[in-house]
């Protein structure tokens, strides 16, 4: 396959950054978006000039360290993460757009390259339970009904790559402040913080410089692994519960 | 994080919602709905032209004199009036300040545009401020009677019959009414998401009533300027 490329460069977090043009040749339709990118950038390092800077880890859509915006979708045309992305999706001879994620909270270090550490302090704010830790505690000691199981694990499956804010149109964190707090709070072992995690989330993601929900749905299509958009619902009764209650 | 200590006065329960994002959604939820509510009964009483002159004025003195004699002439509507009036404010307070945050989060647009969300979706904001300004007209049309050419005091069936005998007047009114429509389309079921009463059973019938809603009202004020102009009321 033959592609045109626009990708966003930009040097630094200051630097002003802009679309540049690349070609490139012999991809197959078997790569992943990742790899196609890796070829790119041997390209350019073989020509001495700067490769493109991208946060990749695992390569098997479970961490979430990649994400960048494919033609104005956010982890491109598949509901994958973009590691998991194969080029086959593609046509020979097309022309794709590659951005970083774009949002207030999250400043571009480099090129594809976002600063997410905001959900870092999200998650320190109330996405965790307090309970000693040592050795593990006996299987049976807390009962957990299946129900609730399913919804924690359904929402633990979050991986916090950010394409719910790089997908709203308001830059909003709420999927995935929400996909934490439905995870602890169906919980018996999250129970006891159940308000308080909700209240300080919230602040925290507010604080952050996230823009509101308008309940467009973008988040939960372009969300890789699935969160509902029923979970804003869910932690917007929990958050209301514990400010009035 | 803010923390407050327990010598200091906690900031009040009200002031904390407000402050963020999730209870500004609330405030809109809230206004929101009561002004549908307001809505429905509106739109219910505009009907009453079909059954002729006589029963629409009658209807409208009748409003005017609910609740007598415990409460004056009137009082009933200035009540309802001033309820509107903190309703429209809150809710375009907050839509405005939520707007202004939702901007700002996204300094740097993508270059690759892309259709994003419904149209009733995308179409709140401009659409809100149609009505706004629809509502200002309204009120100096057939409130006020300002700028109606007959503003007869409690005979609205002869001021509604003038306001729509001038073309401008009907387009304004149906167009209004259609991004009424649109907004109660997406309003109803995110006012739903915002005060957390939807969940994955509920959703299908919250976005069904909100259609319903939605085309009922459009079609209930509609009919009043279309029986206007095709002579059906004179």
């Amino acid at each position: 396959m033959n592609l045109t490329l626009r990708i966003w460069r930009q040097a630094g977090p200051d630097a002003p950054g802009s679309m540049t043009t690349y070609q490139v040749s012999g991809i197959s339709p078997d790569m992943s978006f990742l790899e196609m990118l890796d070829t790119l950038n041997e390209e350019l390092i073989t020509r001495g000039d700067q490769p493109v800077a991208f946060d990749h880890d695992c390569r098997e859509g479970i961490c979430g360290a990649c994400g960048m915006v494919i033609n104005g979708q956010a982890h491109g045309p598949e509901r994958t993460t973009t590691c998991q992305l194969h080029m086959r999706h593609f046509k020979d001879g097309d022309t794709i757009d590659v951005e970083p994620w774009r949002a207030s909270a999250f400043p571009v270090v480099k090129d594809l390259v976002v600063d997410r550490t905001a959900f870092d302090r999200i998650i320190g704010s109330g996405g965790y339970i307090t309970a000693p830790t040592g050795s593990a505690p006996d299987a049976h000691a807390t009962p957990v009904p299946k129900e609730a199981a399913d919804t924690a694990f359904e929402h633990a499956e979050c991986i916090g790559c950010g394409a719910c804010v790089a997908a709203c149109p308001n830059g909003s964190a709420m999927l995935f402040t929400s996909a934490k707090v439905v995870h602890l709070n169906v919980l018996p072992q999250g129970a006891p913080e159940r308000s308080s995690r909700v209240r300080n989330m919230v602040a925290a993601m507010d604080d952050e410089g996230f823009g509101g929900c308008t309940n467009t749905g973008e988040c939960a299509t372009a969300c890789p692994k699935g969160i509902p958009l029923t979970s804003i619902a869910a932690m917007n009764r929990q958050f209301l519960r514990a400010s009035l209650g | 994080m803010t923390t407050v200590t327990r010598t200091g006065r906690p900031p009040s329960l009200l002031l904390n919602l407000w402050r963020s994002t999730v209870g500004k959604k609330a405030v809109m939820a809230v206004s929101g709905l009561l002004m549908l509510l307001y809505l429905v009964f509106h739109m219910l009483g505009n009907l009453q032209i079909f059954f002729g002159p006589e029963e629409i004025n009658h209807y409208a003195h009748w409003l005017r004199t609910l609740g007598m004699p415990f409460l004056r002439y009137e009082w009933l509507l200035w009540i309802f009036r001033a309820g509107l009036t903190v309703c429209v404010v809150a809710h375009g307070v907050s839509a405005y300040q939520l707007s202004r945050r939702d901007i700002a989060a996204r300094p740097t647009k993508y270059a690759h545009q892309r259709q994003r969300a419904t149209y009733a979706t995308r179409t709140m904001r401009w659409g809100g401020v149609i009505l706004g300004l629809f509502v200002i007209w309204h009120i100096l049309d057939l409130t006020t009677g300002t700028v109606n050419p007959v503003a007869e005091h409690e005979h609205p069936y002869q001021n509604i019959v003038a306001s729509f005998d001038r073309w401008y007047s009907c387009v304004f009114y149906i167009l209004a009414m259609l991004a009424l429509g649109l907004h109660i389309r997406h309003g109803f079921w995110s006012a739903a998401q915002t005060l957390g009463a939807n969940n994955a059973r509920l959703n299908f019938f919250l976005k069904l009533a909100a259609n319903g809603l939605a085309l009922l009202l459009s079609v209930g004020f509609v009919s009043v300027p279309l029986a206007v102009m095709f002579g059906v009321v004179k």
